[in-house]
């Protein structure tokens, strides 16, 4: 049999499951439980034996006809992995957590199989060979995440849910229009590095404009790029799994790393630079980074300043791939799994915090850390990854991304780079401070966890550990084997060589 | 193989005309004789569209008898496709319908009916002469008012008398343009015709005549007002009939004569004239669905909005001349999707007694399966991935943008979010707070498994694009 297969099968270990837990009552816990972690550790083996063979520079390849001239392709290339190890650890730490935080709520068995269709179009993402691929896939993660943003069916979630469709649904429109434009223009190519529309610029470069303008605002939506990013503050009504995974991780980065595909591997960086679109994407991605960080500072709930603290980080890795070096997209790419693993220890805690103390607000976290010290620990690392302190995560990424400007000679890049380091710091700092030395005068509430020998129920603390510590390691061992910076240098290197020295 | 083309093709009418008779003559075992003539006109079906599949369009008259004597029936890669969704649908809602009428008084006389409208439309996608097209076109008309009537209400009867009307008006219209055809030509063979066209006055009339007749019973705007109260009350297995084939027939047929027989009488502005009516069905409609008290309403009002694409094919194949496959291939799509969408709502209807969406929430979540097979069936509404929706809404993008035609690609795309605010308005009541309803009726498993099966048709349409743009190269006949 075909190695290729290898593909189908990570999709089936998420689908799979999640279909059959579709017809499971709502009273088998167990087999529920069985299923949902057998699946995601065949995941995990199954995506570690990819990136071996990716890593040997095996190739991992599936293709069937669609439409005449439209193919379906399934592959694995250095980049795809990046994504799809990412989406595959925090799965499998996130169905842990959501096993622990969803115990004895209404609805588990649809919660866990929507959610394992969206752990499986995340990955088809990652494995999509070309922009309609891409774009299947791309869809069905919106279609499978709305009934989670709703899952908890008051009318404020509906509405939330209503507003996520509206944009996403709009987005995935201009992304139909924009890649059949680009099918006509130019047939429907594979990804590939440096792209494969070189040599239409002369005839078409308008149209190839606004193709480009056309992908971006469609993945630009799930991006959560100003002015497309309101619907994510308001999705956060979603339960706390929901909100970090899918808000921290999947969704978000699926849009990321759909620009991230458009710069590379479509139009190709020396493309994007020749027809000046480099510019306008970092202009835009500049602004996000911004204005979500100031918005961030006016929040007072936790979920939601995490919410536009997203908006602003993901719009690092945007910035990384519009600097269309190779030492910006470094930082770009490593930063679409540093932001991860931050983000979710963030979401993590903010969860904890309110099932086990009922707390929503900042103001609210007062002497939080003499309650839940090891949560608060990994809040800590978590908030001082994002604001960028070393050798933390975050820190490695604006790094790079600071050299990444300095290679292209965009010095006001870099000065936006430390403004929004500051205004990270002046909207992370408060919480830590006031949950490390602030002094709680009443009682903490009741808490419903009540049969737990920790601080919080054991399937809660330990995933967020977990995450904390891969942030931690991810930033201290960056110069070891297999971390995301030494995977992202062997992207990088293949991106950017030069076409001549191809096989 | 041990037929041809055209002996399938006349099993393909045959075999669900002696249904009908043998289920009239023994009510009693309507069910059963409905099902087993069901799967055998499948199965001439599939004979057919391998027969067309392997060796191309045929044509030819019945036991020998060739035009102008004889009935000719005419088999391309259109027809064939059309015969093969009929089957599709018709299969599931044959099965659909074991339960859905089970102890009602109506059963009786459905197979029958039912039977008699699925030989009526094969005899309609098989026929090859304007007259003969005529008598199909009657016939589909009246068994599909009479299955309307079954439920019986004083609702069901007018909106039953209302199609008739419109029916025999649009059937008398038809009528007249093939009279004044055959006055001026003297033949009645569609290619014979088609060859012989000329651009005069007369022609024009006929034309005109004809396509007008046909739009009333197409339904559409603004000459839908008939639909959505038929489509409504009418029995669910009726209702998905009535809005996934019938309505084609009748676009099946303009679409076959502005192909092969008209068009050369195309008038500056006509196409435009087509696609503006379509896109103020398409806007129309989707308001009214969007504003429906009642599930079915809004599924019914979703076909008025769905039947305004079909109309694009005109201005697109102005721009693009393999546009029509598109428009095909959206028919297809649509007729699927809207069959498995009545069906779930018809679960859902009989589970609570009632189709009011706003107390509808309970019940949708007490059955997921007939919900989850409407969620499938409404994404390929929407044109969202996997399903023959997408494929067909990149066609029509494809076709519009070939053409450098923006404003219909921005209408197609304008269209998909309008259906998807419908869509998902209804899903949402699925995720409302509050527990599953004790109370109701539950749907029999043969009900939610045939509705669950045609949603998954739609799925495999989604990767069946390639294969009918194939079938449909197939076109025209030989002789």
């Amino acid at each position: 049999m075909n190695s290729s297969w290898l593909l189908i099968f990570i999709l089936l270990s998420s689908l799979v499951p999640g279909l059959l837990i579709f017809f499971l009552r709502e009273e088998s816990h167990a087999l529920r439980t069985a299923l949902n972690l057998g699946g995601a550790s065949l995941k995990l083996i199954l995506v570690g034996a990819l990136l071996l063979g990716v890593q040997r520079g095996e190739v991992y390849e599936l293709r069937a006809v669609l439409l005449p001239g439209v193919e379906l392709v399934l592959a694995a290339d250095a980049l795809s992995l990046l994504f799809a190890a990412l989406s595959t650890v925090l799965w499998f730490v996130t169905t842990i957590y959501a096993v622990g935080y969803l115990e004895g709520s209404p609805n588990r068995s649809r919660f866990f199989g929507f959610f394992s269709l969206c752990v499986s179009a995340t990955v088809g993402i990652a494995f999509s060979g070309n922009l309609i691929t891409f774009l299947i896939f791309y869809e069905i993660l919106t279609l499978a995440t709305w009934p989670l943003v709703v899952h908890r069916g008051t009318a404020q979630s509906l509405r939330a849910g209503r507003l996520y469709l509206a944009y996403t649904l709009t987005g995935g429109a201009l992304l139909l229009v924009a890649m059949v434009w680009l099918a006509v223009l130019a047939g429907s190519g594979d990804f590939q590095p440096g792209g494969y529309l070189m040599g239409l610029e002369q005839e078409f470069a308008p149209q190839l404009k606004l193709i480009f303008a056309l992908l971006v605002a469609g993945f630009g939506v799930k991006a959560a790029l100003v002015p497309l990013h309101s619907w994510l503050p308001r999705a956060m009504v979603a339960p706390a799994p929901v909100s970090a995974l899918l808000h921290a991780v999947a969704v978000v980065k699926a849009g990321a790393f759909g620009i991230v595909r458009v710069v590379n591997d479509v139009y190709g960086t020396t493309l994007t630079l020749d027809l000046g679109l480099a510019l306008p994407l970092m202009a835009l991605a500049v602004i996000t980074i911004i204005y979500g960080s100031v918005r961030a500072l006016f929040a007072d709930d936790i979920k939601r300043r995490l919410a536009f603290s997203t908006v602003s980080q993901v719009s690092y890795i945007v910035l990384g791939v519009a600097l269309a070096g190779p030492l910006g997209a470094v930082g770009g790419l490593v930063h679409l799994v540093h932001q991860g693993l931050m983000k979710i220890t963030l979401f993590f805690c903010a969860g904890n915090f309110a099932e086990t103390l009922h707390i929503h607000k900042v103001s609210e976290l007062k002497g939080v850390g003499r309650r839940m010290p090891l949560t608060m620990l990994a809040f800590t690392l978590g908030a001082l990854g994002m604001i960028g302190a070393p050798p933390l995560a975050g820190f490695i990424s604006k790094w790079y991304l600071g050299l990444g400007a300095l290679e292209m000679e965009q010095h006001w890049v870099l000065a936006a780079l430390v403004f929004s380091s500051l205004l990270n710091a002046a909207y992370f700092l408060p919480p830590v401070i006031r949950g490390w030395f602030g002094r709680r005068e009443e009682p903490w509430h009741e808490t419903h966890l009540q049969h737990t020998r920790f601080e919080t129920h054991w399937m809660l603390l330990g995933p967020t550990l977990f995450v904390a510590a891969a942030g931690l390691g991810a930033g201290l061992l960056a110069g070891m084997p297999f971390s995301p910076l030494d995977w992202v240098s062997l992207i990088v290197e293949r991106e950017y060589a030069p076409p001549e020295a191809g096989p | 193989m041990f037929a041809t083309g055209l002996e399938w093709a006349a099993w393909a009418v045959a075999v669900p005309l002696v249904g009908a008779l043998l289920a009239g003559l023994l009510p009693r075992f309507g069910p059963g004789l409905g099902l087993g003539f069901g799967v055998l006109t499948a199965l001439a079906v599939s004979g057919a569209v391998r027969a067309v599949w392997h060796h191309g369009p045929v044509r030819g008259g019945l036991g020998g008898w060739d035009v102008p004597l004889g009935i000719a029936l005419s088999l391309d890669g259109l027809a064939a496709l059309m015969l093969a969704m009929t089957a599709v649908v018709g299969l599931a809602v044959s099965i659909y319908a074991l339960g859905y009428l089970r102890g009602a008084p109506m059963r009786g006389k459905f197979w029958a009916l039912w039977l008699w409208l699925w030989a009526a439309m094969n005899a309609l996608f098989l026929s090859g002469d304007v007259f003969n097209l005529y008598v199909t076109l009657e016939l589909v008309g009246l068994a599909a008012v009479a299955l309307t009537a079954l439920s019986g209400g004083a609702a069901a009867l007018t909106a039953a008398m209302r199609y008739l009307l419109v029916s025999l008006l649009g059937s008398l219209a038809y009528l007249m343009g093939v009279a004044l055809l055959y006055g001026g030509y003297g033949v009645l063979d569609l290619a014979a015709l088609g060859a012989a066209m000329e651009p005069d006055n007369v022609s024009r009339l006929a034309a005109a005549l004809m396509t007008v007749g046909l739009l009333m019973k197409t339904a559409l705007f603004p000459l839908h007002v008939w639909l959505p109260p038929a489509h409504a009350s009418a029995p669910a297995p009726v209702s998905a009939v009535l809005s996934a084939l019938v309505v084609k027939a009748s676009f099946y047929l303009i679409l076959r004569l502005w192909l092969d027989v008209f068009p050369a009488l195309t008038v500056p502005g006509f196409e435009l004239f087509m696609g503006g009516l379509g896109a103020g069905a398409l806007l129309w409609g989707s308001v009214l669905a969007l504003r429906a008290a009642r599930l079915k309403q809004v599924v019914a009002y979703s076909t008025v909005a769905q039947l305004g694409y079909l109309f694009l094919v005109f201005p697109l194949m102005a721009v693009t001349p393999g546009a029509w496959q598109a428009v095909v291939f959206f028919a297809l799509a649509h007729g699927c999707a809207k069959a498995t969408v009545f069906l779930a709502a018809g679960s859902l209807q009989q589970a609570a007694g009632h189709d009011r969406l706003a107390d509808l929430g309970p019940v949708m979540r007490a059955e997921p399966m007939s919900v989850f097979a409407f969620a499938i069936a409404g994404a390929s509404l929407v044109g969202l991935p996997l399903t023959g929706g997408f494929i067909a809404k990149w066609l029509l993008v494809e076709a519009a943008l070939v053409g450098e035609a923006w404003g219909w690609a921005g209408l197609v795309l304008l269209g998909g979010l309008l259906a998807g605010a419908y869509v998902f308005r209804v899903l949402g009541h699925a995720f409302g707070r509050g527990p599953a309803s004790p109370d109701h009726r539950p749907v029999p498993g043969v009900m939610g498994w045939s509705t669950l099966a045609l949603a998954l048709v739609s799925v495999v349409l989604g990767f069946a694009g390639a294969a009918s743009l194939e079938l449909l190269t197939r076109h025209g006949g030989r002789p």
